[in-house]
């Protein structure tokens, strides 16, 4: 069910050390808060091409990130908080959206094809799901730990579905985990098919488990699954699927929820310093990345 | 050497020197992919893929990044409508967008007819419009070893045009260059055999065929022999290709015309569906259909 709570185990955030904990917190204020300035380089004209903000998800990333690092990974179109969780540099994200040869991708990616084989992230070309099958042949050529990462909708892409079948078969060292936000642009998944992706991942022989975003809960079965294991994670996005366009009110705030939780663990000084502090870094990069000549 | 035994002790080769893997579905099946799959196993790099023909692309994509320059082996070049989406749209681009190379070496097999509708001629011309890739069409055992010798101090990727018909050829294929000729024949794949036939019977009829084996289909360079081929040929050139005409062959004619300045022809598969019943069949052209396309333009 796509709700805040599916999934949940009551006080799994208390597994996991407090440097773990505010880690992963950082990563995903990062995100966060660079999202936003996206968006306004959007709202301004300044990102002439179709942007993909990840803002209301990155509870994902920053989780995954933090339990699951060094890993190779393959995204998709929506990938700005993987790359900055995963330590990309900002100011190569910000340049790249702006167009700049400066870019990460040198311009040729925008904000869907974005990489970086320093961090070990690969870029996605433009059909959905794509990235599954070719993280498969990845994983099963190199033997790295491996994360594909894709949507809802790409799910549903017969060749995900084949490749998930390889690796089973193969038993190869890659993680998949869909990021589910419901919605294929608008589509509902209800509308679009009556099976679960978990069910199919597990009918491969895989570990899979459906669940909310909660971090935690995320870095609790990353540390638990052997691999090649099944993640959906039901998450809220923000804004549209392009753009910066609102859809009324999001159906859960998942980074309240962190806080709030936070709270309860007695780190809430530690927190709002780090939103505090991660804000003015991001402030920053913006602010002298749109100043600096293309 | 036969072509089929080049394409085995190559592959071998890569596998047990270059920690190369070749991908395919029902590589070990009865016939090893006539005779051009070296009998070796998975631990030596012999990979058998699913039955997954889309995904099949994607995996081996993602192991050239791995930089185990994969053999991709596709048995029927029809079913490269649905390989292909992620060699090209993948592995081609990777290069230019990403500036990482993702060569492979794909091995897509053609055969004349005789399996109906499936499609099972040579598709090259799905790859000629995308960039990034390079195509050959090789048919004899020098031929293979140039594209393969190619591949490998190159990143990119590599789509290699087979014909089953090439298998047992052991000898190389000379050009037919006559110092005047009434037209120049280009020949592609399989029909650069029809065309030799075709050739010998224009000469029975006092007719003087040039014939070009062409290898390399993109990029297509007009070499001086071609040039100087078509403008000693009185009614320039005719292209014949094993696939339909919409593709590699008048891509390759425009650009014959335009550094020649003759006209060419363009003589390829029927515009129409093959069926199982041999007169229903749509098979590449024939020598005596290509000896009529001959007479029309002459005449």
């Amino acid at each position: 069910m796509h709700s805040k709570e599916f999934g949940i185990i009551e006080n799994v955030s208390r597994d996991f050390s407090r440097e773990e904990t505010l880690e992963m917190f950082r990563r995903a204020c990062r995100s966060r808060e660079f999202e936003l300035h996206a968006k306004n380089a959007f709202d301004e004209k300044l990102i002439k091409a179709p942007i993909y903000l990840s803002f209301g998800q990155e509870a994902v990333s920053s989780a995954l990130a933090t339990s699951f690092p060094g890993a190779s990974f393959f995204v998709q179109h929506r990938c700005h908080d993987f790359y900055l969780a995963y330590g990309g540099e900002m100011a190569a994200l910000i340049d790249e959206l702006l167009h700049r040869p400066t870019g990460c991708t040198k311009g040729m990616g925008g904000s869907a094809s974005i990489h970086c084989p320093e961090i070990g992230m690969f870029g996605h070309d433009g059909f959905i799901g794509s990235q599954v099958p070719v993280a498969v042949g990845y994983a099963f050529a190199s033997g790295k730990n491996t994360l594909a990462i894709f949507g809802d909708g790409a799910a549903e892409e017969d060749y995900v579905l084949s490749a998930l079948g390889y690796a089973a078969h193969r038993k190869l060292p890659i993680l998949f985990v869909c990021v589910d936000n419901n919605l294929s642009i608008l589509t509902k998944v209800e509308v679009r098919r009556n099976w679960k992706i978990t069910d199919v991942a597990a009918s491969f022989g895989m570990p899979a488990v459906d669940i909310t975003d909660d971090p935690w809960l995320v870095m609790h079965h990353v540390k638990r699954m052997s691999l090649p294991a099944f993640l959906n994670v039901r998450v809220v996005r923000h804004f549209w699927h392009s753009g910066t366009g609102v859809d009324g009110e999001p159906e859960w705030r998942r980074f309240e929820l962190i806080k709030e939780e936070l709270g309860r663990l007695g780190l809430r000084m530690e927190a709002e310093s780090i939103e505090r502090d991660t804000a003015a870094e991001v402030k920053k990069a913006w602010e002298s990345r749109l100043a600096a000549s293309a | 050497m036969t072509v089929a035994e080049t394409i085995q002790k190559i592959t071998r080769e890569h596998l047990e020197k270059n920690k190369g893997l070749a991908l395919g579905q029902c590589l070990t099946a009865v016939g090893w992919v006539g005779g051009t799959v070296p009998e070796m196993k998975e631990e030596d790099g012999l990979v058998e893929l699913p039955m997954a023909d889309v995904a099949g692309g994607g995996i081996a994509a993602g192991v050239a990044l791995a930089g185990r320059r994969p053999i991709y082996i596709v048995r029927y070049q029809g079913f490269q409508w649905l390989n292909s989406a992620l060699l090209v749209n993948y592995a081609s681009k990777s290069k230019d967008v990403w500036g990482i190379p993702c060569p492979i070496f794909i091995r897509s097999i053609a055969m004349d007819g005789g399996i109906g509708p499936v499609a099972s001629g040579s598709h090259h011309t799905i790859y000629m419009r995308m960039p990034g890739v390079v195509i050959a069409a090789p048919m004899t055992p020098g031929e293979y070893q140039t594209v393969w010798d190619y591949f490998m101090v190159h990143d990119q990727v590599c789509y290699v045009s087979e014909h089953r018909r090439s298998f047992p050829i052991d000898y190389e294929m000379e050009d037919i260059i006559h110092p005047q000729a009434d037209l120049t024949i280009f020949a592609i794949s399989s029909t650069r055999l029809n065309a030799v036939e075709a050739v010998a019977e224009l000469e029975k009829e006092g007719i003087r065929a040039n014939l070009i084996h062409l290898l390399w289909l993109k990029p297509f360079a007009v070499s001086e022999k071609m040039r100087t081929a078509l403008s000693r040929s009185r009614m320039g050139g005719l292209v014949v290709d094993g696939d339909f005409e919409n593709g590699a062959a008048k891509c390759i004619a425009y650009d014959l015309m335009r550094e020649s300045g003759a006209r060419v022809a363009v003589l390829g598969l029927e515009e129409r569906t093959a069926g199982f019943a041999p007169r229903l069949d749509n098979l590449p052209p024939p020598p005596q259909k290509i000896v009529k396309k001959v007479k029309e333009i002459l005449s």
